[in-house]
């Protein structure tokens, strides 16, 4: 089970890649991103987490990477991010809710909106985050440097 | 100091190409300033939107400030990377004006790494994959592929003609919803729900949503409620063309 989900993330994470134009070199490290935070994301919720929280480790641990891989190979983090973020992005949240709004079922349509903005906002915070935390690592670093 | 026409012009167009591709409003204003700083104009602002760009070189003679009109946003990472890379080695001191000017063109005219048969093998692709990954069945992994593989290539095709980027969406999801339900129908899928989904993601505007809740978070107020918009715009498109045909099915 998790094999397959290993696989099948790093597949459609690698595509999307390729669907955005990524440069060809940077193909497997979007599938890398992609999977590994998509593998969070699935071993959390499945033992019974709630995904905005899981959502939000996910995009961290992402954001965290893509910066890595950012700094390595000399390209912008958004190129890796993507990788990451896609199949975090609450799809099937969205088209239940979509499907609720068109049944005229407004109160779970809302419910599940709601849900999505969550969602998308944890995925959001992740990332800042992530973003945070580098400039924590880098004026450490600078600290130490100038101490040592 | 060049004339700061030029400058102007080789940071606008670095911004533009930047913001057609799907770049973080921060980026392209950090990359304008950046580049107008290596030829040698320290006080540019840049003020950018999905919509557009505003740009103005302070101090000497008087302050210039020039304006370039965005008309289409996709994503295309090629295009951010390769800037990037340009104004870096502005930074380094390795490219004129002129020469910036002659290259941001060049990269402006770059057709897609991938060709369309790709893009929509590799869309195909990674709808049967989401399929397994929302914990579809096996047994609906080809009819998922074949679903957003037409579902892409509609949306392809529809995108050329029309220029209208709604109606592209709108209609794609059309023809996924219909060929998600003659698959079941015939028996060759199960769950037509999860086939539909999974064949819907390259459509969803996911970066779309991050980035705005990114813009916003960093500041950039109007370019965030903007990709908002964009974003549920697209959602939109996309969630009434499934509910649509669900309605007449």
């Amino acid at each position: 089970m998790l094999m397959e989900q290993l696989v099948t993330s790093f597949i459609a994470s690698a595509c999307f890649g390729i669907i955005f134009n990524v440069p060809k070199r940077s193909i497997v490290q979007c599938g890398l991103v992609g999977s590994v935070a998509w593998l969070l994301y699935f071993v959390t919720t499945e033992n019974g987490g709630d995904p905005v929280p899981a959502s939000f480790a996910a995009s961290l641990v992402a954001g965290v990477i893509s910066i890595a891989f950012a700094k390595r190979y000399k390209t912008p983090v958004l190129v890796f991010i993507i990788g990451g973020i896609i199949p975090l992005v609450p799809g099937g949240l969205a088209y239940n809710a979509m499907r609720y709004f068109a049944e005229n079922k407004y109160n779970l349509a809302v419910e599940e909106a709601a849900k999505v903005f969550l969602i998308a906002g944890a995925i959001a915070m992740g990332i800042v985050f992530s973003e945070v935390l580098n400039q924590i690592y880098r004026s450490v670093l600078l600290f130490l440097k100038r101490k040592g | 100091m060049k004339s700061s026409l030029k400058i102007s012009e080789v940071c606008l167009l670095a911004g533009k190409i930047m913001l057609e591709s799907g770049a973080e409003t921060y980026r392209v204003e950090d990359t304008m300033v950046r580049i107008a700083a290596s030829f040698g104009a320290e006080n540019a602002e840049s003020y950018v939107t999905p919509t557009g760009i505003i740009f103005s070189l302070q101090g000497g003679e008087s302050p210039k400030t020039n304006i370039i009109r965005v008309v289409k946003r996709t994503t295309d990472l090629n295009k951010i990377a390769a800037v990037n890379h340009l104004s870096r080695e502005i930074s380094a001191g390795k490219w004129t004006v002129e020469q910036a000017l002659v290259e941001l063109k060049r990269i402006e005219k770059e057709p897609l790494l991938y060709s369309p048969a790709l893009q929509i093998f590799v869309s195909a692709l990674a709808s049967a994959c989401f399929l397994i990954m929302f914990r579809g069945q096996w047994g609906d992994f080809f009819p998922a592929f074949f679903t957003g593989g037409i579902g892409y290539f509609w949306f392809l095709t529809v995108d050329r003609l029309a220029k209208v980027r709604f109606f592209s969406e709108f209609s794609a999801s059309v023809v996924i919803a219909l060929a998600a339900a003659f698959f079941v129908r015939i028996g060759w899928g199960a769950e037509t729900d999860k086939i539909i989904i999974g064949s819907v993601m390259p459509l969803v505007p996911g970066l779309l949503i991050t980035n705005a809740i990114r813009d916003l978070m960093a500041g950039h107020l109007v370019a965030g409620i903007a990709r908002g918009a964009e974003a549920f715009l697209t959602a939109f498109a996309i969630g009434s063309g499934v509910a649509m045909v669900q309605m007449f099915l």
